[in-house]
């Protein structure tokens, strides 16, 4: 799929701002009071275990649902307020739906009559972005869920988006939809586009996404930049040598490391990876926080106490570990990964 | 008219023309009359003699269109018309294509107006079509004679013809009343099959209300007595006073249904689909 450039967000006020954002259906909350702001350009992963209330809060972004306290608004705009909020916004929650007795072509065609203005002159380009042009004339109701994915992101780009709302888009799709899905999501960014992508492959939101919001139990527990994230878990290493029992002691006793333990790939602390994962993890190794400095120093005492080394490695916290610890784990008292929330913000303003 | 609106009118007409729903109350309207012209044909031609009606319809095929709507004012062309007014939103929640339509550039009053719209166009096309198709069979039956109204004076062929389409119009009258009726139900109920049964069941229930004892001051502002408000067409002088009352008795329960309909497609969350 290829996107050609375009023209970039002319918009002065942030794509998304939330505040304060709840919704409640009787006694059930689904969203508990989430602040995020999207910044233009922003490729913004929205995490959140299942149930968390990533889907509502879409929901809500696209005037779907109406809040029950705080506020969205888009470019400045209110979606509830006004259709016109959505002016320059496309994507879809959920699995993207279409009339089933109507064909790709002709579903497209109603929605650029809805949309108006030169929407239905791109119908052609769009169809031809997610490779579907020799399937338009075939009615939806038989096509595969890969294709009605694609046909979604073909009627989102009939708007001309300046900010997508995708939620879950590779959800569903074989390994290369989910990579046509990855490469449209980082030309998208890279015509200017801003894109808000609700996904539960990390792995996929590591690489495409520079900032995220992780919600659990409708609760923002972070928001901020990954890298940030990963500096915030702090630097940690594993440590393999020739008397791992000695070797740990020593860690113990040596100032500036801290949180020295063995960890085995059956640990209870590794529960969530998988057979495969803790596999390639290997044998137990010892771990350990530390400053470099302290790292050098380590070294020199391990030799003196006969423990000698075979592996000494940074370890680079990924996004997967740092989304169980901060949704499953840890409240953060350790202080490797406090649970970072935006200070809450001002009420938004209507935008004139 | 808003062209926002109208777009959307166009498409809902246009979408109607691939649903099974749609064909099925176009084609009974249009089976019914020719069944019955053929019914009126083999009871005649074997029988002779009586039978319901049997003066009028064997004297003018212009009397089948006018007895086709008494048997089927109540039951009949209010299915037919809840068929795509129950309809006609339920299938965005079947469908799940709410959320796809909220999500363009239209207001959801340019979505309730221009579905609206196409409901109502629906319900017209199937009443002019079961009449047009009654006075064409009839006519071949019973020949394009001079009709006899309720009064008992003589109607010409021609004016008869007029009396036969301005009924079908004044019929329309409840029968707009019935697709606000289908239109709330359809969504509030967000179900195809409860909507349509539904809308029939209400127009059922007014029948039933109106033939029970002690209730009989209440029939004049039924909806069920409103279907036969056209009679008073075929009387001389024409008797407009059912038809006034059918005007604003059907206003009073079919603005409020409207009215309903529109604020809860407004309001509603759109959590599903």
């Amino acid at each position: 799929m290829t996107v050609e450039p375009g023209s970039g967000s002319g918009h002065s006020a942030p794509p998304v701002e939330v505040r304060g954002l709840v919704k409640r259906y009787g006694q059930l909350t689904a969203v508990a009071g989430v602040d995020l702001t999207v910044n233009p350009g922003d490729v913004y992963g929205y995490l959140g275990p299942n149930g968390a209330g990533k889907t509502t809060s879409l929901r809500m972004m696209l005037g779907l649902i109406r809040p029950t306290a705080g506020s969205v608004r888009l470019f400045g705009r209110d979606p509830m307020e006004s259709v016109h909020a959505l002016d320059g916004v496309a994507g879809f929650v959920e699995a993207p739906t279409f009339y089933p007795y109507l064909s790709g072509r002709r579903n497209l065609e109603l929605l650029a009559a809805f949309d108006g203005h030169e929407a239905a002159t791109r119908i052609d380009h769009a169809l031809e972005t997610v490779e579907l042009s020799d399937r338009a004339g075939d009615r939806v109701g038989g096509y595969s869920h890969g294709m009605r994915q694609r046909l979604g992101i073909a009627g989102a780009l009939l708007r001309d988006p300046k900010l997508m709302l995708l939620d879950e888009p590779a959800t569903g799709l074989d390994p290369a939809g989910m990579r046509d899905m990855r490469l449209l999501v980082r030309q998208l960014a890279d015509r200017g586009i801003t894109v808000v992508l609700s996904s539960h492959q990390l792995a996929e939101v590591e690489e495409l996404c520079n900032r995220v919001a992780i919600v659990q139990t409708g609760k923002l527990v972070y928001e901020g930049e990954i890298a940030a994230l990963k500096r915030s878990a702090g630097a940690t290493y594993r440590l393999s040598t020739t008397d791992d029992a000695r070797a740990l002691e020593v860690c113990r006793a040596q100032p500036g490391i801290t949180d020295a333990r063995v960890e085995r790939p059956d640990d209870p602390g590794e529960a969530h990876a998988g057979e495969a994962l803790r596999a390639r993890r290997g044998p137990a190794r010892i771990c350990f926080a530390a400053d470099e400095a302290a790292v050098g120093e380590l070294s020199q005492a391990l030799v003196e106490a006969g423990a000698l080394i075979r592996v000494l490695a940074p370890q680079t916290a990924t996004l997967e570990d740092l989304f169980f610890s901060l949704t499953e784990g840890s409240d953060g008292a350790d202080g490797r990964l406090p649970r970072v929330a935006p200070e809450a913000a001002a009420p938004l303003e209507s935008a004139r | 008219m808003n062209p926002t609106v109208a777009t959307v009118y166009r498409w809902e007409l246009f979408k109607l023309r691939y649903q099974k729903r749609t064909y099925l109350g176009l084609g009974a309207a249009a089976l019914v009359p020719i069944i019955f012209a053929a019914a009126v044909h083999f009871r005649h031609d074997r029988h002779g003699g009586d039978f319901a009606f049997s003066s009028y319809l064997t004297r003018s095929g212009l009397a089948m269109p006018l007895v086709i709507l008494l048997f089927g004012a109540i039951w009949l062309f209010p299915l037919i018309t809840a068929l795509v007014a129950g309809d006609i939103f339920a299938s965005e929640d079947h469908n799940g294509t709410l959320k796809t339509i909220f999500t363009r550039s239209l207001e959801r009053w340019q979505i309730f107006g221009g579905k609206a719209l196409a409901a109502t166009t629906y319900a017209i096309a199937a009443i002019l079509l079961n009449g047009t198709v009654a006075v064409i069979a009839g006519s071949i039956e019973s020949g394009f004679n001079s009709l006899q109204s309720l009064s008992g004076t003589i109607v010409s062929a021609p004016k008869a013809l007029e009396l036969v389409y301005v009924s079908l119009l004044v019929y329309l009258i409840p029968i707009a009343t019935v697709v606000a009726i289908g239109l709330l139900l359809s969504t509030i109920t967000r179900n195809s099959a409860a909507a349509v049964v539904g809308t029939l069941m209400i127009s059922l229930l007014f029948q039933l209300i109106g033939v029970l004892p002690g209730l009989g001051g209440l029939q004049p502002y039924l909806l069920s007595t409103q279907f036969n408000a056209w009679q008073g067409l075929l009387r001389t002088p024409i008797d407009w006073a059912p038809i006034v009352r059918a005007a604003w008795v059907c206003a009073m329960y079919g603005v409020p249904a409207l009215a309903a309909a529109f604020l809860v497609f407004l309001r509603r969350d759109v959590a599903g689909g």
